[in-house]
């Protein structure tokens, strides 16, 4: 019997092909398809639609519609005075609220042609890796949910929630901390906050060989992500693309080490770079970069200075005019505040630039000419969040 | 329904055209004592600006800044200048493309500003040019394919049309939107009420 059936569809597909050799039957047409993913869609990590030009499985085309979370970030900065913005910027790439906070405040202070206290600064710094690794954690955790793997959500997030307990006692909020203020830091480091961190310390770093356990060299993990969204360097800087997608295609190129700014500049660490641009070498330089990060938090943690905690800046702060541009190393690449001052208290203009955004614009480039499947494993290598793509 | 009332800014006069000199930074003209005013732009000189220079005289006005470097350029040279800083000077990294309204400024209601970036040098540089509202601004697509959506951003938030963008369209904002949110007249509660009627058969999206 299933001898029979299986000859009849192998005449039946023979059949096919000689038939398309000449009309194809309608059914069978090879046009393209059109097909929505998103906004609500699991695998776009927020409100994305991507619109998707398929040949069969085959990706031909892609593109991004966005805005469907843009609040006006800029226009508002324009209505509030410069300490009243301060908690906006937590809110667009709000996994990292703390990266956002240190950009901004930097900028101000660069702006008003001030520095932090060297205390400030220390405590700046353990906080933004602290929170690279949290943002890391969470880009690991639904990367590898959105390609199949569940487990490693589980794991990362139980991590995560050491370091927002960290966060929270030291300024009472978990997510959009709201941190650091133009001038320093506003609350002092709290009774064992470096016991706190060095126990977190321990604590995650075997963690994260544990992560490694589960994906490195897991075949599933590896037939997904091998060769799989390859950018090339050259088509990184084509595409403005920063962070750890930059540095997988092989630049080695880091703002903590280009134009060092908080503390950096006192610390040791390696810049993690991959060699294939692909997803594979995507995750692995993440994973490198937490255990940087934990290198940094490390020496800082030993070597906070004494001394104050803020600097001294005016009541009203009404910064010289004049125009400013200041970036940081964000966990997604190069967070760029561009403020106009016109001697007022309000900013005349604030520009972010932001680095979800900017990569984002590379998953054309990434997806074309690949399977369907792979666009969600590209949207999760390219790790955005789309509070900061809309704004 | 709130109509749009634009915020009133403070009384302090926005920068005036060109650079923010330093008539803007004291407004109180002869009476009050001066107040300390803060750094001011300089001249920026170094070897590349003597060679740009060299190629375009008075076309380029380069200035530093609190230690950064822009260069106020020609809208006429500005794509030329920037195609050689990209082959000539290594900035080939093209950080952003923005824009900011000057709406008191007339006939120079732009400022369009370009954030360079070179791996070689590890250096910065901005490039400037000022143009009047309604002027198209040189579309930089063909030399960092970056700029593709910086400037649909753009033109988005301040209607600047780029010549020779090969998609411009609204990025962030639906298409059928009317207004540019980020120019200065465009108030911050104001909202485009009748697509919101018709699209989210809603009075008001406030």
């Amino acid at each position: 019997m299933a001898d029979i059936l299986k000859s009849e569809q192998s005449s039946s597909s023979v059949e096919h092909i000689e038939a398309e050799k000449g009309a194809a039957p309608p059914f069978l047409d090879a046009t393209e398809l059109i097909l929505n993913m998103g906004p609500q869609h699991p695998s776009t990590h927020g409100v994305l639609r991507v619109i998707l030009k398929l040949d069969g499985e085959k990706v031909l085309n892609t593109e991004c519609v966005i805005g469907y979370l843009h609040r006006g970030v800029e226009k508002i900065a324009e209505h509030r005075t410069y300490t009243m913005f301060n908690p906006y910027v937590d809110r667009m790439d709000y996994v990292a609220a703390v990266s956002n906070g240190l950009g901004y405040c930097e900028a101000v202070e660069k702006l008003l042609n001030m520095e932090a206290p060297p205390r400030a600064q220390w405590v700046r710094t353990i906080l933004t890796e602290l929170n690279r690794i949290a943002s890391h954690q969470l880009w690991l955790g639904t990367h590898a949910l959105d390609i199949g793997a569940i487990t490693p959500l589980f794991y990362t997030f139980r991590d995560r929630e050491e370091i927002l307990k960290i966060f929270e006692k030291y300024c009472g909020a978990r997510l959009t901390t709201h941190a650091f203020r133009i001038g320093g830091c506003l609350y002092e480091t709290y009774d064992g906050f470096e016991q706190d961190v060095k126990k977190f310390c321990d604590f995650v770093t075997p963690k994260v060989d544990e992560y490694e356990t589960l994906l490195t060299t897991n075949r599933i993990w590896l037939e997904r992500t091998k060769g799989v969204g390859i950018l090339k360097a050259q088509d990184c800087i084509d595409l403005g693309v920063t962070g750890p997608v930059l540095r997988a295609s092989g630049v080695k190129w880091d703002l903590r080490k280009a134009q060092p700014y908080a503390a950096y500049k006192n610390f040791e660490f390696e810049i993690p770079t991959g060699q294939n641009g692909d997803t594979y070498d995507r995750y692995m330089v993440r994973i490198a970069e937490m255990r940087q990060s934990l290198r940094i938090i490390r020496q800082a943690v030993d070597s906070i200075p004494e001394g104050p905690i803020m600097g001294k800046v005016p009541k009203v702060m009404k910064p010289p005019v004049g125009e400013i541009y200041h970036s940081i190393e964000a966990p997604k690449g190069e967070l760029g505040y561009f403020i106009v001052s016109d001697g007022s208290t309000q900013p005349y203009r604030i520009r972010v630039r932001p680095p979800s955004f900017v990569n984002l614009q590379a998953l054309g480039k990434m997806v074309e000419g690949a399977l369907m499947a792979d666009v969600v494993a590209v949207i999760g290598t390219l790790d955005i969040v789309l509070g900061e793509v809309d704004r | 329904m709130p109509e749009d009332k634009p915020e009133q800014k403070p009384a302090s006069p926005p920068p005036a055209a060109g650079e923010k000199p330093a008539a803007a930074a004291a407004p109180p003209k002869p009476a009050a004592p001066a107040k300390p005013a803060g750094p001011m732009p300089q001249p920026w000189e170094s070897e590349m600006v003597a060679r740009l220079r060299g190629r375009y005289g008075s076309g380029i006005d380069p200035k530093t800044y609190l230690g950064q470097n822009y260069i106020v350029a020609d809208p006429s040279i500005v794509y030329e200048l920037l195609q050689i800083l990209r082959d000539d000077e290594q900035f080939d990294y093209c950080v952003d493309v923005t824009a900011v309204h000057y709406p008191q400024r007339k006939d120079q209601e732009f400022d369009i500003v370009w954030i360079l970036y070179s791996f070689e040098h590890n250096q910065r540089v901005r490039v400037k040019a000022i143009i009047k509202d309604g002027d198209p601004a040189p579309s930089v697509v063909a030399l960092w394919s970056t700029a593709n959506w910086l400037e649909r951003e753009c033109f988005d938030m301040f209607g600047i049309r780029f010549e020779g963008h090969p998609d411009l369209r609204r990025i962030l904002l639906p298409d059928g939107w009317k207004g540019h949110p980020l120019r200065k007249e465009y108030g911050i509660t104001q909202q485009d009420s009748e697509w919101v009627k018709i699209n989210l058969g809603i009075e008001s999206g406030q």
